[in-house]
């Protein structure tokens, strides 16, 4: 799987594409790979507040929980109600079709903190 | 070649709601000797129910046949081993379920007058006594329920000796290879938890533990022998350095049966413990319950106890309610009285000879098993086994087949999987412990089998990973159990296929 | 030792294999200062007959063969001799946890069963495979409420078992749950002035019992849309399941918990018993304990799995919904047993019995409370204390109700009367002779 160019990730296995002051998040390729098929996807309300570093909600398998942690602060906007009825698009589609929230940047700039597509793909080992 | 099993046809079972029919009748009441009062007028129309919608009619021997032929589907110890690490699944003694049945005993009501209640007090004393001998501590209470039950109110009475000095402190420290209940009891009594790291050999690392001792810890809960089943061999260190910075250590006694009459955690500086007598003391785990969590404290707790206590007043017993530094109540009543019933008679039937002989045949039972498997398994840490052995599932990961994979294979050759991915510091772990009560030849059986197993891991991997294959029951879907979750039956339920 | 399925012989053939000349070199690893060298301060290992003896002995210095008029939370029911029959059968009783699914099919269905018939009995949607008892059912579904809800704050009526209410109080008090207590009025019943005033925003959960302690039926028609009305969830438990068979359920509860001692668990000094949680649907994940679900095995024919296991203490481990492990599956199973017996019409044609003999009883003493009740009931004992009573009961074998005064002050001359299709005419009649008509 190739991790597209326009994303930043993170180590805990999240990434974020920034479009302005908008950020859309999700849980890259390796991680839902490594937790095996999705069942659940607990993710917090539009309006929420996050923290970069901080967990904002979790992903589970039949027999493991992984927390989310945030690359990015903000103000929740949208959450991907898909997601609640198909948890299975994370195993399919985790860079695309799968996206879990879509944030209002507080601080922009720390994405300059994250990795490139690059850098995360040689931290995998891939 | 599988020599335990051979096919056997089984019967198919609906489920009682699809045999129910109008007006089936499986009981009889004796007539009434009283009016009959009618229940709308008594209770007020809106308290009345018409009917419980859907609830099964079924006769008495379709009720039996029914339980008959579920039963007929499950794997039990009464069949074979179970080598369940850390589940201690022995024999189930039946004398044990005679004597809980006994009139006066089971009959009893916790509330009837204490001098109607004298034998089922003195049962309980007896059994406090023999199991405070047995962990070499000062007292214990049998009011929790189960084992996770007896966590939390160990960690429970620390926390109030901690207060009544003073500070309850902030953090409890758990080994990182601790069973989920350990670190899941601290958050319930309001710690948070920070993980201790093993060292190479399996154990707590000493150093690690003294840097993070600090006096915001108000204790370490420590599973001895650990839960790779190897002895902390420093735990007199463990518990000084606990100790020293004002902590106090408690113990998950689930591995007791490597213990009892060969090493007293009273004696090697243990506070305070649980024993789970469902795993230990031999009462049955009848699916997953009913267990008890007795709970042996040192001096420095026993005023923390649950409430009440037994004391003695001339010639009876009575239950004292008056502990002003108890933690209170953790169960209505007394505790799982039936299951006491069991461990007494475990402990009566085993005597202090029988109880150490039977920790000695754990040992030699685990240990045989040990080097039986090890050219074959990769032992997960070279330390001298206990009751229990740990291997990982390094050697067949290179041929793409996991601990899970080898689990359901075995179950094939008529066995039920030891613990599967647990303890969490061994990368796909397989813990075995076979128990005293398991005789040579059966443990020879499951020896061949997971040696023939590996054996097919070389040769045929694919029908260790889809495994297993003779079951009744194939592989069952449990990710759509996850994902659409279906917990009850409902009349107009879809999910039923043909051939159940 | 007669468990031990080892001669000598195959010891040293064991020992042998191992590469050890005597058992004591399996623990000399063991530090010389951890080792228990002494014997044991035990007796010797005895025989059957004197094991089934001492059990005996114990049994006769405790109350046998009396008539009882105990209830308070622990109910005297027949048990059908069926029940015993299925229990004993080595594959139900010396099972394990249904963890492998292949090899547990058995212990499944039948759990998967129950949560059904608990759903039924209980109006809610949802329920669990079991609680060690209703005693510590009812924290866990405070706790639930305080998930759910993301306040803090529990209220608990009085009229709840007051041994419930200890255990609530000691497992919420170092979770930041602040319990406050509601009064009951002058018919026994919530003080619903006095909900109204406790109510807040912070409030989780509401606790109510129906049938209360008291015996008496609570209107959760008044009191459900007062709690709504703050967002708070209303927590309806139960103690006497028998009630269920007749009483309307508690359909406007967010989560019911209950005891179901009363379906062929033996009394047994106060346990093992079988609690129950069950709540509606959209608050599935956040129930603790073990959760049983139907689903399809490889060759597409229905099976049943344990599912949703990311609650749990093993997966979750500090952020579980409990520390819970063990549920009560072998009572769970007695209780299944009970209802499939007594089926649709025999649990309410059992209800109607036990309302029949406690009003009875009822009639020929004085309630203390004007309400609807179940089968228990509260009343004074004019002219003599409830001990006195109780003691002259005794003398004729006789168990009378439980003494109030120890958990009500107010009380104190009262005791809790409970009768059931096990109590016959004429002990309720020498009942009413002691008692005396003042």
């Amino acid at each position: 799987m190739t991790y597209p160019e326009n994303f930043k990730y993170t180590k805990e296995h999240e990434w974020v594409l920034v479009e302005g002051e908008a950020g859309t998040i999700g849980i890259t390729d390796h991680a839902q790979s490594e937790l095996g098929d999705i069942v659940f996807v607990d993710l917090p309300k539009p309006g929420a507040t996050i923290t970069k570093g901080q967990t904002f909600g979790s992903v589970e398998s039949v027999k493991a929980v992984s927390d989310i942690y945030s690359p990015v602060s903000g103000e929740v906007t949208e959450i991907n109600d898909k997601l609640s009825t198909a948890p299975e698009t994370l195993n399919s589609d985790p860079h695309g079709a799968a996206w879990l929230v879509k944030v209002k940047l507080a601080n922009p700039a720390e994405i300059n903190e994250l990795l490139a597509a690059a850098d995360y793909q040689k931290y995998i080992g891939g | 070649m599988i020599k335990k099993v051979s096919r056997h046809i089984v019967q198919n079972e609906p489920l009682l709601f699809e045999q129910s029919s109008p007006g089936k009748k499986g009981y009889q009441l004796p007539a009434l000797d009283v009016p009959p009062v009618d229940a709308e007028q008594a209770l007020g129309k809106g308290h009345v129910r018409s009917e419980i919608e859907d609830f099964p009619e079924v006769s008495e021997f379709e009720t039996l046949r029914h339980f008959t032929r579920l039963s007929t589907w499950n794997y039990a110890i009464d069949l074979g081993l179970y080598p369940l690490g850390s589940c201690t699944m022995k024999y189930n003694p039946r004398v044990n379920e005679l004597v809980a049945r006994t009139e006066g005993l089971a009959w009893a009501h916790p509330y009837q007058s204490e001098e109607l209640s004298q034998g089922c007090m003195e049962i309980v004393a007896t059994l406090e006594s023999a199991l405070a001998e047995i962990t070499g501590m000062d007292a214990v209470t049998l009011q929790p329920a189960a084992g996770a039950h007896g966590e939390f109110t160990g960690i429970l009475m620390i926390r109030a000796a901690l207060e009544a000095r003073g500070n309850p402190r902030k953090k409890i420290l758990v080994p990182d290879s601790a069973h989920g209940t350990n670190p899941a009891t601290a958050m319930m009594v309001g710690y948070t938890v920070e993980n201790i790291k093993s060292n190479e050999r399996g154990m707590v690392d000493v150093e690690a533990l003294a840097k993070s001792m600090t006096d915001d810890v108000a204790g370490l809960m420590i599973t001895n022998p650990n839960t790779v089943g190897v002895f902390e061999e420093n735990i007199r260190k463990i518990c000084g350095v606990m100790h020293d910075k004002g902590g106090l250590v408690y113990m998950d006694g689930a591995n007791m049966n490597a213990l009892v009459g060969i090493a007293r955690p009273g004696d090697f500086g243990i506070d305070v413990m649980h024993l789970n007598l469902h795993k230990t003391f031999s009462t049955p785990h009848g699916g997953g319950g009913p267990g008890a969590g007795a709970v042996a404290c040192a001096k420095v707790l026993t005023p923390f106890l649950p409430s009440p206590r037994l004391k003695r007043d001339g010639n009876l017993w009575r239950w004292n309610y008056d502990l002003p530094q108890s933690v209170g109540r953790v169960k209505a009543f007394y505790g799982n009285f039936g299951v006491l019933v069991r461990a007494l008679a475990y402990i009566m039937a085993h005597g202090s000879n029988g109880l150490r002989q039977a920790t000695m045949d754990a040992l030699l039972n685990a240990n045989y098993l040990r080097t039986l498997l090890e050219p074959h398994y990769e032992i997960a840490y070279k330390a001298p086994s206990m009751h229990e052995c740990v291997f990982s599932d390094d050697r067949q990961s290179a041929k793409g087949v996991r601990t899970g994979d080898i689990a359901k294979r075995l179950i094939d050759y008529g066995f039920h999987p030891y613990t599967v991915s647990f303890p969490l510091i061994v990368h796909g772990s397989l813990m075995i412990e076979p128990t005293e009560t398991e005789g040579k030849k059966e443990l020879d059986l499951f020896a061949d089998a997971l040696i023939s197993i590996a054996k097919e891991v070389e040769e045929t991997p694919e029908l260790v990973k889809t495994a297993p294959h003779s079951t009744r029951t194939p592989r069952v879907d449990e990710v759509t159990a996850a994902r659409k979750p279906i917990v009850r039956w409902k009349p107009e339920s879809t999910a039923s296929k043909a051939a159940d | 030792m007669r468990y031990l399925p080892k001669s000598d012989f195959e010891r040293r053939e064991m020992l042998a294999t191992i590469g050890l000349r005597s058992a004591d070199e399996l623990i000399a690893h063991l530090p010389a200062d951890v080792r228990f060298d002494k014997r044991l301060n035990l007796k010797e290992g005895v025989s059957e007959f004197e094991i089934v003896d001492y059990f005996k002995q114990r049994a006769a210095s405790n109350a046998n063969g009396y008539a009882s008029f105990l209830g308070a939370g622990v109910y005297n029911h027949y048990r059908p001799v069926i029940v015993d029959a299925v229990v004993s059968r080595g594959e139900f009783l010396t099972s394990y946890t249904p963890y492998q699914a292949e090899i547990s099919q058995g212990t499944l269905t039948s759990i998967f069963e129950f949560q059904t018939m608990v759903c039924q009995l209980t109006g809610m949607d949802v329920a669990n495979a079991s609680m060690y008892d209703g005693s510590s059912a009812v924290p866990e579904a405070a706790m639930m409420a305080v998930r759910i809800t993301k306040r803090d704050k529990v209220l608990v009526a009085r009229t709840v078992h007051p041994e419930y209410r200890e255990v609530l109080k000691t497992s919420t008090q170092h979770q930041g749950i602040p319990v406050e207590e509601l009064a009951y009025t002058k018919t026994g019943r919530l003080d619903l002035d006095d909900l109204k005033k406790k109510l807040s925003d912070q409030v989780a959960a509401v606790i109510v019992q129906t049938p209360n302690f008291f015996g008496l039926l609570e209107e959760l028609k008044e009191i459900a849309p007062l709690v709504r009305s703050k967002g708070a969830l209303l927590i309806v438990a139960f103690t006497e399941a028998v009630a269920l068979g007749l009483m309307e359920p508690p359909r406007e509860a967010d989560i019911v918990v209950g005891e179901l001692q009363s379906f062929a668990i033996s009394p047994s000094y106060g346990g093992p018993y079988v609690g129950i949680i069950a709540a509606r649907e959209q608050y599935i994940r956040q129930l603790p304990g073990r959760l049983v679900g139907e689903t399809t095995d490889a060759a597409g024919h229905r099976a049943f799995c344990l599912t949703l296991a990311t609650r749990e203490q093993h997966i979750r481990r500090e952020k579980a919904t409990s520390n819970i492990c063990t549920n009560q599956a072998l009572l769970a199973l007695m209780a299944t047993v009970f209802m499939s017996i007594y089926g649709k019409e025999g649990l309410r044609e059992l209800a109607e019995q036990n309302l029949a003999k406690a009003h009875y009883l009822a009639g020929k003493v004085t309630p203390e409370f004007d309400g609807p009740f179940f089968n228990e009931f509260v009343a004074r004992t004019n002219g003599k204390s409830p001990d006195q009573v109780n003691a002259e009961l005794a003398e004729k074998k006789i168990i009378g109700g439980l003494p109030l005064g120890r958990f009500y002050p107010e009380l104190k001359g009262a005791m809790l009367l409970c009768a059931t299709e096990m109590n016959k005419r004429e002990d309720m009649d020498t009942v009413a002779t002691v008692f005396g008509k003042h």
